[in-house]
């Protein structure tokens, strides 16, 4: 779908691109007609193809269902299904909007939305400044270099979904460690996960745990590929290290930076394993994020399909809102596409 | 930091910017030994409980060995559908990826390197189907699925995967096609080699590193997963680790011992496998022949 859409407009967009002086290789910038187009830009297209037509087949035929599900009143109930050999036919009607507007209307949808939010920005803003710091800490030339890389690395070698578990267990509040140091340290249990708040704190300390060295990885490559020469010439200038990492450095990690927090961001906001599985969204329903809920909407009692495919579009539309606003941003700062 | 010593002229450029006074040294190391600790100490303490006798999960005391013994493995190893879940999951995420990496590394390379009609609409498309929540696509995809009767099967899970894998892959390999410097190319172009001739003769091999990063990822991105896994694949011998996990730890009855015992033996071939391609984790992120 967004192709389509993309090929009409790509052409405006294409010559325009190309006089914003690209850094692509001067493409002639005229996409003349059909044909001309074809022969130049044939190669290209085709190496777009295996994945144009299997997003296109998984992904956008599933958007389209979705979203038209979403449009109706399909529960589990209604849905048709086949049992044996008799064949159920689904009894689910269009019902336009309304799923929207229950779900806009509700305080639960905006309660979620708030906590989401939170979320996303804690998890990212500290997964991005630790990495970062980090990552600058990593970059000197030092004895046991290489044995701290390993270890800071090492929470991101632990697939997400037993970092998940380990840490539900270290949160026990009868058996776990964390508690049984703080009776040791005399000081009384904590309830991590039977608390809102602490639930809240205890999932974002996981998701840092488990985000921060995919953060410091990418900052440091980063770090590593801004030339030295660069340093130099400032320093023989008499600039500060704070100058140096103000003009240089950051200067120099941008496009890093801007990749890995639009990726964190999305990811954090998307991130269902650790929630689901350390606090299954509770106690009650405080620490369930909008992906989540719509899981839960999905696949728990009696199987609210058209509400979670709402559930889904609305919180598919908010990403691509923040995405739009997050590449205005960039291209304002000279950012190509 | 090091402005202290400076001062003198020092020919070697490293030099001044990498001197420390003791104080300085200290802090360094200091933060990065509590940071390493943080890192370090939730994993630690899973293999040790995982090496305690049965019940030994259930001491409420701060000890850090405790009759230490194989119990727990072996309970997992023989009593539980532990290996079969292994096996799912391998299956799973090494198709997952391996498809995923073929099908999307000419994409990665196009978009990294031309500018065509539709350039914008592709580079939307990746970008867009990053953010696709679970929740838009599971229900469809689960219907369709029934529809197909690949519930429950191998080939349905990894086509839901797909939906992450390729884009996911495809957006990777474009940032380090990115990477290499586009003279490259140019050099193969003139040499005479067709666009398809230089991505498979040039690009491909210098990106080989980047490519083993894009495939590990992608990899235990499927290894990890926990929402399809856990709708698509019910059955009790059919499950993946992921689901199948969840099972030693329910709301009714919950055995941290075999689930420790079969944490460290899930994290325990992804650790080596990472510490092998760790170099590349960085090194293909800023990959490229020459420095442009």
């Amino acid at each position: 779908m967004a192709t389509s859409t993309g090929r009409v407009t790509g052409t405006a967009r294409d010559r325009a691109a190309g006089a914003d002086g690209a850094r692509g290789r001067g493409r002639p910038k005229k996409a003349g007609p059909v044909r001309r187009s074809m022969s130049q830009h044939w190669y290209a297209w085709a190496m777009v193809a295996p994945v144009v037509v299997v997003t296109a087949a998984l992904i956008g035929w599933p958007l389209v269902r979705g979203v038209y599900l979403s449009l109706t009143d399909a529960t589990e109930a209604t849905m048709g299904r086949t049992i044996g050999v008799n064949v159920i036919p689904s009894t689910y009607g269009f019902t336009g909007l309304d799923n929207y507007v229950d779900i806009l209307t509700s305080g639960l949808f905006w309660d979620k939305l708030i906590w989401t939010v939170v979320w996303t920005v804690a998890c990212v803003g500290l997964h991005y400044g630790l990495g970062l710091g980090l990552a600058l800490l990593l970059n000197r030339k030092m004895r046991l270099r290489s044995v701290y890389r390993l270890m800071l690395i090492l929470p991101w070698a632990i697939p997400s979904f037993v970092a998940a578990f380990i840490w539900r267990y270290l949160y026990n509040s009868d058996y776990g460690v964390i508690n049984a140091m703080l009776k040791a340290a005399g000081l009384g249990a904590v309830g991590w996960l039977d608390d809102p708040t602490t639930a809240k704190l205890a999932v974002i300390a996981v998701n840092v745990w488990v985000g921060v060295p995919f953060m410091m990885v990418a900052m440091l490559g980063g770090l590593q590929s801004i030339p030295g020469e660069l340093y130099e010439a400032a320093e023989v200038d008499g600039a500060t290290p704070w100058q140096r990492f103000r003009h240089i450095t950051v200067p120099g990690l941008r496009i890093v930076s801007s990749t890995v927090v639009l990726l964190g961001t999305i990811w954090t906001f998307n991130m269902f394993p650790l929630i689901f599985l350390i606090t299954g969204g509770g106690p009650g329903s405080s620490t369930e994020i909008l992906v989540t809920y719509a899981y839960r909407e999905a696949f728990t009692g009696i199987r609210n399909y058209s509400g979670s495919a709402a559930w889904g579009v609305i919180i598919l539309l908010l990403l691509v809102v923040m995405a739009l606003v997050y590449r205005r941003a960039l291209r304002k700062q000279g950012e190509v596409w | 930091m090091s402005t202290a010593t400076a001062g003198p002229a020092r020919r070697r450029r490293a030099r001044s910017r990498e001197e420390r006074g003791i104080g300085s040294s200290i802090l360094l190391h200091g933060t990065l030994i509590v940071a390493s600790l943080i890192a370090l100490f939730p994993i630690v303490w899973l293999v040790l409980t995982s090496l305690k006798p049965r019940d030994g999960w259930l001491s409420s005391e701060l000890k850090f060995f405790d009759n230490s013994s194989l119990d727990n493995y072996t309970r997992v190893l023989t009593e539980t559908q532990f290996p079969n879940w292994l096996l799912n999951s391998v299956i799973i995420a090494g198709l997952t990826t391996v498809i995923g990496v073929f099908l999307a590394s000419t994409t990665g390379y196009a978009i990294s390197r031309f500018r065509f009609p539709g350039y914008r609409g592709v580079m939307w498309m990746l970008l867009i189907t990053q953010m696709f929540p679970v929740a838009i696509l599971i229900v469809p995809l689960y219907n369709l699925m029934a529809g197909l009767g690949l519930l429950n099967q191998i080939p349905g899970l990894v086509i839901a995967y797909m939906t992450v894998a390729v884009p996911f892959c495809a957006w990777m390999m474009k940032g380090y096609f990115d990477s290499i410097p586009r003279e490259i190319d140019q050099a193969g172009m003139i040499d005479g080699l067709t666009p398809f001739g230089t991505f498979w003769r040039v690009i491909l091999p210098l990106a080989r590193p980047s490519i083993a990063v894009t495939a590990f990822y992608s990899f235990m991105t499927a290894w990890g997963e926990v929402a399809y896994a856990s709708v698509f694949m019910t059955g009790e011998e059919t499950r993946t680790l992921a689901a199948g996990l969840q099972q030693f730890v329910g709301q009714h009855w919950s055995d941290w011992g075999l689930l420790t015992a079969s944490a460290v033996l899930i994290a325990l071939p992804a650790a080596v496998v990472f510490l092998l391609v760790q170099r590349h984790l960085v090194a293909g992120l800023t990959a490229g022949a020459t420095k442009s």
